[in-house]
């Protein structure tokens, strides 16, 4: 079993400015949606989390990520 | 001075100015109309015939200086559902007639001489209605410049282009907002009910209204200053909508693969990033348009926008999620720019943007049309809808009537109305919403999507069935009561998430009127608008059978999620027991 998992991350709304919509990155086993959200540095005292989903489904920050996932993650939003 | 109910007879050209019902006092908005229209209308009345009605009532806080509150109501009997219809706008119109001290403005009746069209306009002591042939034929901007020549700048103006003159079931009313745009009064094919009571456009005096008088004038600041700070702290309300719009949502709709695409057969949208709120956000910028624009006087929110073409001159404003979903993903048009060209387009002809680009999505399927082709969609609402050639009457007629004409099966509505942006199979809490309640298929009527999507009151999952049928309850008892008060929809998000938001709303209520409701009583008075508009409508036969999602959803899985609508109907119809 490989030691390193690799996960596509899509970001919105205000978490693109300086940073990047859409980027694949490596993470240790067992990595936690918490790991990446350190990893990446958000700005989250500005914008805090409003929804996180990995592959269309609403997930906490304690979901571990498996290889091959895709981590969206976006900040409190609403229209209608 | 007390308010009045002005009340207009086109059948002999006359008015009165009467007393408001001690019944109908302590009722405004939404909660006015649809007690006007189940008192007043034969529910088995032909929604284009004499005995249908229209009713126009501003909230109980239009016309103060409570923040977001220049909602105004249109109640009437929808040509396109044959229900009940309640269908709120900004603009300038609520505010002004509050000020005017019009409770609410009644229509009735259809002229015997149906050669002409006529323009109604309300001052505090008379009504004019006046016969405009000048205006015939002409669409809502024309109608606008020639009204704001006639009067003060700041006169209040409600119009239909040709499509209502010709009563079509995609057409809305239109009203002047503050910069001199419009904003819709939508959905139902209300463009329509105007057209055949033969007004063209109707206009309030805004030069010699006074200021509405408070019960309670420091209780009703305090309340309000609380109020403005609700909307503005809260992170939707306050940050995102101002920057990205109500086109935020693309993205985070089309992630839950709720996005409806290809008319309904997919959740997700290859279009999505070049038609999304970020992308608008970023043209707008390098364009020099402006993101935040308020629909009506008093908005701190300001969801609209200015978008430009990329050489920086005007394109549309008021561009909003509902319409870029509807041709961007549904339709498929890729092209932000072309999307706001027809959004431009169908303002100044005054018709629904979810009703029409559904339609759109149908026709591709019926073979009128190419699949994203932009150009001749664009051309087919210039030409053809406009002037009312056989194709335009076909596009017309709305989405259930193309479906019907051209014998196809995948025809997403409700009670005859068009499915907005949210995938009934995919966010089942919204699908609820949809076959409930008695608008047809309407998404700002107990919006779920908040909590089964943006996390906001909460989190149901949005493809499990539990739970679901409360929520949109819940949600649609709420949104009758706030819509009866003159608020924004948005009021919700600070609602759903801040303790201090809700309490305070009611105390400006009690402030500006000097009474003492309770959260029970706003309760209550939402449950009851609910029940009121649901009996119209089962008298009218729209009976449980109606309640349903179109047939194909239950047994059509929905790619990304291949989720299938799967409550029974006996789950459906629990939605009534309260």
């Amino acid at each position: 079993m490989p030691n390193k998992i690799k996960v596509t991350i899509k970001l919105f709304a205000q978490y693109r400015e300086g940073k990047f919509k859409i980027d694949k990155r490596s993470y240790e086993n067992n990595s936690t949606i918490k790991d990446v959200l350190d990893d990446i540095g958000l700005d989250l005292g500005k914008y805090p989390i409003g929804v996180l989903m990995v592959n269309g489904r609403h997930v906490k920050e304690d979901f571990a990520l498996e290889d091959g996932q895709i981590l969206a993650i976006f900040p409190k939003v609403g229209g209608g | 001075m007390a308010d009045k109910v002005y009340r207009v007879n086109m059948s002999n050209l006359s008015y009165k100015i009467e007393e408001v019902p001690a019944h109908w006092m302590g009722l405004g908005g939404r909660g006015l109309t649809s007690t006007v229209i189940a008192e007043e209308v034969d529910p088995e009345c032909h929604p284009l015939g004499p005995n249908n009605k229209m009713v126009f009532a501003p909230g109980l806080l239009s016309g103060t200086t409570a923040a977001n509150s220049g909602r105004n109501s249109l109640g009437t009997k929808s040509p396109l559902t044959g229900g009940i219809k309640e269908s709120n706008v900004g603009g300038t119109m609520a505010g002004i007639m509050a000020k005017l001290g019009v409770k609410a403005l009644i229509i009735e009746g259809i002229p015997e001489d149906d050669s002409t069209f006529y323009h109604i306009h309300i001052t505090k002591d008379n009504v004019m209605i006046e016969a405009v042939p000048e205006l015939v034929g002409k669409d809502n901007f024309f109608v606008l410049d020639a009204m704001e020549e006639k009067y003060n700048k700041k006169v209040a103006v409600m119009t239909i282009g040709r499509p209502g003159e010709m009563k079509m079931l995609i057409s809305n009313i239109s009203v002047r907002d503050p910069k001199g745009k419009l904003r819709s009064h939508g959905r139902g094919g209300v463009g329509a009910v105007m057209g055949s009571k033969k007004i063209k456009c109707i206009t309030v005096d805004a030069e010699n209204y006074k200021e509405v008088t408070y019960a309670a004038p420091e209780k009703f600041k305090e309340a309000s200053k609380i109020f403005t700070k609700a909307l503005q702290e809260n992170p939707i309300s306050g940050e995102g909508l101002p920057a990205f719009g109500t086109n935020v949502l693309v993205n985070i709709i089309n992630e839950a693969g709720g996005l409806p695409s290809h008319n309904f057969r997919s959740g997700s949208s290859e279009n999505a990033e070049a038609i999304c709120g970020e992308t608008m956000a970023e043209n707008i910028k390098e364009r020099h348009g402006s993101t935040t624009h308020g629909c009506h006087a008093g908005c701190v929110i300001q969801c609209s926008q200015t978008y430009n073409d990329k050489d920086g001159n005007y394109l549309t404003s008021g561009f909003e999620y509902e319409m870029i979903w509807a041709f961007g993903a549904n339709f498929g048009i890729s092209d932000l720019d072309q999307i706001a060209k027809i959004d431009a387009l169908m303002y100044d002809l005054g018709v629904d943007a979810i009703e029409t680009g559904v339609t759109f999505g149908v026709a591709v399927d019926a073979g009128l049309i190419e699949f994203g082709d932009g150009l001749r969609a664009f051309e087919i609402l210039e030409k053809e809808v406009a002037n009312g050639t056989p194709l335009g009457r076909i596009i017309g007629g709305a989405a259930g009537n193309l479906g019907k004409l051209y014998g196809l099966v995948r025809v997403p509505v409700v009670k005859n109305q068009s499915i907005p942006a949210y995938e009934p199979r995919a966010i089942k809490g919204q699908g609820i919403t949809y076959v409930t309640t008695p608008m047809g298929a309407d998404h700002t009527a107990g919006y779920a999507v908040a909590t089964n999507i943006l996390n906001s009151g909460g989190h149901i999952d949005p493809l499990q069935k539990e739970g679901q049928v409360e929520l949109s309850r819940n949600l649609q008892i709420a949104s009758a009561a706030v819509d009866s008060t003159g608020m924004c929809i948005f009021v919700a998000f600070p609602a759903l998430d801040d303790p201090k938001c809700l309490p305070a709303l009611i105390d400006m209520i009690n402030a500006r009127f000097g009474i003492n409701l309770t959260a029970d009583d706003v309760t209550n008075l939402g449950a009851n608008i609910l029940k009121t508009e649901h009996e119209f409508n089962i008298k009218a036969g729209l009976t449980s059978a109606t309640d349903r999602v179109p047939e194909f959803m239950k047994y059509e899985t929905l790619p990304p999620t291949n989720a299938i609508w799967d409550f029974t109907n006996e789950e459906i119809d629990e939605f009534w027991n309260f």
